[in-house]
């Protein structure tokens, strides 16, 4: 941890937005600590609001709250590119359902690289892991921006070139 | 509306089956490791997308459908994460595959 | 229904499997196992409808945690156990 030596490890100064992050985190454990207990006792609960309370102080002291992802701002503008994603999915699939079922495997795989549009490294990992979740492109390595992509075919190479899914990304992950 | 919704679902069910199946033919069919991570992913994505849909349209609407819905969506976002990294350490190890480079716009091609 | 749904993620299990024992790779044989593993998560959520016992779903849960960090951690031992053998120090993550 790079924190000043002279000051306390429980540091007094923590942001609006730390407080923030933490209360959204912690709700998410809670909601899901009960959904999978699923019991209202009050015993159970108290339990398990200790337990997330516990896991919230170990990823402060590991420094995982300081970080800005900037995943809070997203959520609003997920459904949207949730149901984008989900058509091209499904378009994908298929496409490479018909190339595993062709009685002569027509393949022409090709290794591109792909400049990521999203500038912080949590858009590109949002850009990278949709294109691995769309069958027929893969991202097999990321680096300063750029991601070396494994396309089945050379049109979905070019597909992925053409830059819509980059483009959805950026707008999504923008600050 | 309730036939509806519960022919949906069956069709969902056995669909997702369907895809999963193909899935699996075509990581056995496919001739080196780079294509058979694409017919892999085939089942990692579409499949439980309509395997589990079509459970938590059985469910009605109960703690189970949450639970079925969360699952699916830990499914879609470790299953991209864990291709990643085997695929990245393949490329990192060497493996290639009768791969090859190809450019269309962008002139400034970093080394492999 | 679910008696067909369950079958054949049985049988692309038994798929994977075939691919795990014929390799070639190593990283072939990581993937059919990752291919597994993501079945069985799926095999769990059908048999808990089929049989009405929704506790199961407890498990496909744990079975799919379990199964995401165990391919990171075989990952993650090949990589440095080749690393020391190629006469490198480790990389850090």
């Amino acid at each position: 941890m790079n924190r000043p030596a002279n000051s306390p490890p429980t540091a007094r100064r923590r942001s609006a937005r730390y407080w923030l992050r933490m209360s959204a985190t912690l709700l998410l454990f809670m909601a899901v600590w009960l959904v999978w207990s699923g019991y209202m006792k009050p015993l159970l609960v108290s339990l398990g609001l200790l337990s997330c309370c516990i896991v919230i102080l170990l990823s402060t002291r590991m420094g995982d709250l300081e970080e800005e992802t900037g995943w809070l701002g997203v959520l609003p503008r997920l459904p949207a590119y949730w149901l984008w994603l989900a058509r091209e999915v499904v378009i994908s699939n298929f496409t490479v359902a018909r190339i595993i079922l062709s009685p002569r495997l027509v393949l022409d795989p090709v290794m591109v690289t792909l400049e990521a549009d999203a500038q912080d490294p949590f858009g590109q990992a949002v850009l990278g892991n949709s294109i691995t979740l769309t069958p027929g492109t893969l991202t097999v390595g990321v680096e300063t921006g750029r991601l070396r992509v494994h396309c089945l075919t050379q049109a979905g190479a070019e597909e992925l070139l053409r830059g819509d899914m980059n483009r959805r990304v950026a707008a999504l992950t923008r600050r | 509306m309730a036939i509806v919704l519960d022919a949906l679902s069956w069709a969902m069910l056995v669909g997702g089956a369907l895809f999963v199946l193909i899935g699996g033919i075509g990581a056995l069919r496919m001739p080196d490791f780079f294509t058979r991570m694409h017919a892999s992913s085939l089942t990692d994505s579409l499949g439980p997308m309509l395997v589990l849909g079509g459970l938590a349209l059985q469910s009605g609407w109960s703690l189970e459908t949450v639970k079925v819905l969360a699952i699916l969506l830990f499914l879609l976002i470790t299953g991209p994460t864990a291709t990643y990294a085997l695929g990245h350490a393949a490329s990192v190890a060497g493996l290639k595959g009768g791969t090859r480079e190809y450019r269309a716009s962008d002139p400034r091609e970093p080394r492999a | 229904m679910y008696i067909v749904a369950s079958l054949a993620i049985v049988m692309t299990m038994c798929l994977a499997l075939t691919r795990a024992l014929l390799g070639p790779t190593v990283y072939d044989r990581v993937l059919a196992v990752n291919m597994f593993g993501t079945k069985t998560v799926l095999l769990l959520a059908v048999v808990a409808f089929l049989n009405g016992r929704t506790d199961f779903l407890d498990l496909a849960l744990a079975y799919a945690l379990i199964n995401f960090i165990g391919v990171l951690a075989v990952l993650v031992f090949f990589q440095s156990s080749r690393e020391r053998a190629a006469g490198k120090p480790g990389e850090q993550r």
